[in-house]
């Protein structure tokens, strides 16, 4: 970096802009004063600068009067600085080494009623201007290596159509999934709104595809340890959780299951059935090899409580398991696949960019305090499983307590969304629609049964939804009553529940066989902690931030790293397919360049003066800055800084500094609008 | 600063988040609001960037106030920048109450892209508050 000598030959581009500057603004006064300027050597003023024949005006004044350096003064920067850059650029000259004077937006306009003080004004914008600009390096755009792999985090719908999407395009892709098998929330559904399709159609021919793609490395049953690095070069260590079942010799006979002696609630089936401690979760999962869970299988757990015991293998008559005895399963296998001293194993992955699709979870019922833990007040993601033909009671509407089929059920929906006080204050956005969706699958499934839904709003903005939705209600004949249930509570065989039609005024009892709770969706419980390791930013309720809402909305603030699905806010399967594809376009397009080139305008460190106090490395918050291990001294890495200049202000021997936006220049800056004051006297 | 009849007139300058209230102040003039010129626009990437030492500066070579303007909480280009500005302004002004100089020259505000509207009637206000405190006593006492 060659700095400023305040030599420079600098050359004043004045825009009249029409009238909206000259208008107001004494053209002629401007450029007198500022011919006389120190370090002016050339001042000129045009109708419209950023006009073809402006710009010529400005390539011949620069090699005629060899300029090297520019003010023009006209509109803001976020206009025409790039325009005059590029004109500045096609005559050689570095473009770090032209300024704009804000004399449009930030004077004639909004004093347009004073042009003697505007004229004034906008000669202290130049002349401060000028002073900053004399002190202006020359600068190039850093650099960064390009590794041209794509990390994607979670494995349910979103983060397959990324992984596809970008392994299609001929990159590799890193896919981690922390469950032991690919399908996310989507797997457990029985159809999807508002098409009825059954939605194994939609993610089985995908799980095929991820696991068998040649550019996908697939992680399942695999974690995020931690995440160093910047866009273009993150270094990703995954903990590979052990199986305890040698996914090399496994078959997939199936024969180990019926042994096992350890019966815990499903995880899938969201606790209305029964699994093994070795166990898939459905007869298609991908990949197709059962793990041990190490928290109920009776053998690990004994290992691992070193013959101490553990509440985990007490029979109900105190008696205590010895599971270290327990062989079952690897008796059983033909394949001598069981290995239990399988240990969990760390793997290093280098990859350009990053993206999360880690998905959500609904809200816990324990926040919703009238909704007693009864067996037949079930969610709707349980409903789901018991209306698909592969669930726990093969499709039939039965009631989890006593498996008789439910005739009369109802739907409480907006449990927990739209509630401040007790859950979360938005809309989860999908509820309405598969309420809808359920009521009549269920009417399908028991046509002599009655649905009631108890709603604050029908939210159906999706295109073909609301149709949907008045479709629903009249071919389900369900009834839709509006209000919120006050209480729920078990009576005898039934279940009731007290609400208010808001209406009619009227109170209504209904005497239910199974209330099923649209439960709010909530982010993962582990996306906080992920967030943290990314350096990427949640919303107070946990979701993923994006950069910007309307302008990067797949984007995080990190460069590299993106988001997909309902990692961000809940959405439905189009929407998180939508942001998926988005995701992964946004990666291509970096992957579509040679190197990265990083904005030069950034920190950098006078390693005589710094003492390595690390304010720096506070106050950083992309972690840009680093204390170099041997030398003692701040490091800026120049590839993940933005270029804020907070850190500049933080130290305190000021070593740390800001291209181009150095104190000196703020000094010169002041004094040009201060002086005006001391000029007076 | 004296207009053309004698009255007093502040001078002001403003360091404008890049982001935030440089792009209000631009906002401001598309929709032609029309607020007082004393103020002298300095925009910078961030206003964690604004150091005390400029503020101070500002003063004692004669500004009669002076304005930084950030994005709203929670809204910060740079993730927190603005948090970290307020903290330092926050400490600034007792040390300058223990200087005896007026803390109340110095204004930190939040002004989102958005806001052109808020950005004109900050700055009428702020004109007109500096009016009324009178010529800053830093440059008669400090002027370098």
């Amino acid at each position: 970096m060659s700095s400023g000598n305040g030599t420079k030959r600098i050359g004043i581009f004045v825009c009249h802009c029409g009238l909206n500057i000259a208008g107001v603004v004494d053209m002629e006064k401007v450029v007198t004063e500022i011919r006389k300027y120190p370090g002016v050597v050339y001042a000129a003023d045009y109708q419209y600068m950023c006009s073809d024949p402006g710009q010529n005006l400005m390539r011949e004044a620069i090699s005629e009067h060899r300029l090297d350096a520019i003010v023009n003064a006209n509109c803001s920067p976020s206009l025409h600085e790039k325009t005059f850059r590029n004109v500045a650029a096609s005559e050689g000259l570095n473009p770090y080494n032209l300024e704009i004077a804000n004399i449009r937006e930030h004077c004639s306009w909004p004093h347009a009623n004073d042009p003697e003080m505007a004229t004034r004004k906008a000669i202290a914008i130049i002349k401060a201007t000028i002073d900053r600009l004399k002190l202006n390096a020359a600068l190039e755009p850093a650099v960064i290596p390009l590794k041209k792999r794509a990390l994607v985090i979670g494995g349910g719908i979103a983060g397959m159509q990324s992984a596809l999407t970008i392994a299609n395009t001929g990159y590799e892709v890193v896919l981690v999934e922390s469950s032991p098998w690919l399908g996310g929330h989507v797997s457990q559904l029985s159809s999807t709104f508002p098409t009825l399709d059954h939605p194994a159609c939609l993610i089985e021919p995908m799980m095929a595809e991820v696991a068998s793609h040649p550019r996908i490395t697939l992680y399942a049953y695999a974690e995020i340890e931690e995440v160093s690095g910047y866009v273009g070069n993150f270094v990703v260590r995954i903990r590979k959780k052990a199986s305890f079942v040698d996914t090399a010799k496994c078959d997939n006979c199936g024969l180990c299951f019926d042994p096992c002696p350890v019966s815990v609630p499903s995880e899938f089936e969201r606790g209305l059935a029964t699994r093994k401690a070795i166990h898939i979760p459905f007869a298609q999962a991908v990949p197709q090899r059962p793990v041990i869970d190490n928290e109920s299988c009776i053998h690990l757990i004994r290992v691992k409580s070193q013959g101490k015991g553990d509440s985990r293998l007490q029979t109900p008559d105190s008696r205590l398991l010895d599971g270290s005895e327990c062989r079952a399963c690897k008796e059983a296998c033909p394949a001598g696949a069981i290995d239990y001293s399988q240990q969990d194993r760390l793997v290093e992955e280098e990859v350009g960019a990053v993206i999360v699709a880690t998905g959500h979870d609904l809200i816990s019922r324990d926040v919703l305090g009238e909704y007693l833990s009864d067996p037949d007040i079930i969610d709707g993601l349980q409903f789901e499983r018991l209306l698909c033909p592969t669930g726990p009671t093969r499709g039939a509407v039965k009631r989890p307590s006593d498996g008789k089929i439910a005739k009369e059920v109802v739907w409480i929906s907006c449990a927990g969304s739209r509630d401040t006080e007790r859950g979360v204050p938005y809309c989860s956005r999908v509820c309405c629609l598969y309420v809808a969706k359920q009521t009549l699958l269920y009417k399908r499934a028991v046509p002599d049964g009655q649905a009631y839904v108890f709603y604050m709003d029908i939210r159906s903005d999706v295109m073909g939804t609301e149709e949907f939705v008045q479709g629903m209600v009249e071919k389900s004949r369900t009834m839709y009553l509006r209000g919120q249930a006050s209480k729920i509570f078990r009576d005898g065989e039934k279940i009731k529940v007290w609400a208010t039609d808001t209406l009619t005024g009227k109170d209504i009892e209904i005497a239910a066989d199974m209330v099923v709770l649209a439960l709010a969706m909530v982010p993962s419980t582990t996306a906080r902690v992920l967030a943290r390791k990314l350096n990427i930013i949640c919303d107070q309720h946990g979701f993923m931030t994006e950069a910007h809402l309307k302008l990067r909305p797949v984007d995080t603030l990190t460069s590299g790293i993106y988001l997909a699905g309902t990692a961000q806010w809940p959405k439905d399967i189009p929407d998180t397919l939508a942001s998926a594809s988005g995701a992964a376009s946004r990666i291509l397009s970096l992957f579509s360049r040679a190197v990265l080139l990083h904005e030069p305008a950034i920190a950098f460190v006078n390693e005589r003066v710094c003492v390595g106090c690390e304010q720096c490395v506070s106050v950083c918050a992309y972690k840009a800055t680093t204390l170099d291990p041997d030398k003692k001294v701040a490091r800026v890495n120049e590839a993940v800084c933005e270029g804020c200049g907070a850190c500049v202000v933080a130290c305190p021997s000021k070593a740390m500094k800001h291209k181009n936006w150095t104190p000196r220049q703020f000094f010169d800056m002041v004094d040009v609008f201060a002086q005006e004051y001391v000029g007076e006297g | 600063m004296a207009d053309l009849d004698g009255e007093f007139e502040p001078v002001l300058v403003g360091f404008f988040c890049n982001w935030c209230t440089a792009t209000a102040a631009d906002l401001a003039g598309t929709t032609r609001l029309q607020y007082p010129p004393n103020i002298r626009p300095i925009r910078t990437m961030c206003s964690s960037s604004v150091d005390p030492v400029y503020i101070l500066k500002a003063l004692l070579r004669g500004a009669d106030g002076v304005f930084i303007g950030g994005c709203v909480p929670g809204d910060c280009h740079y993730v927190s920048g603005n948090f970290k500005e307020r903290r330092r302004i926050a400490a600034f002004k007792t040390i300058l109450d223990t200087l005896g100089l007026e803390h109340e020259r110095i204004w930190l505000r939040w002004i989102s892209a958005a806001e052109g509207q808020k950005f004109a009637a900050t700055m009428r206000e702020f004109t007109a508050k500096m009016k009324e405190l009178g010529p800053s006593p830093f440059k008669k006492g400090w002027s370098i």
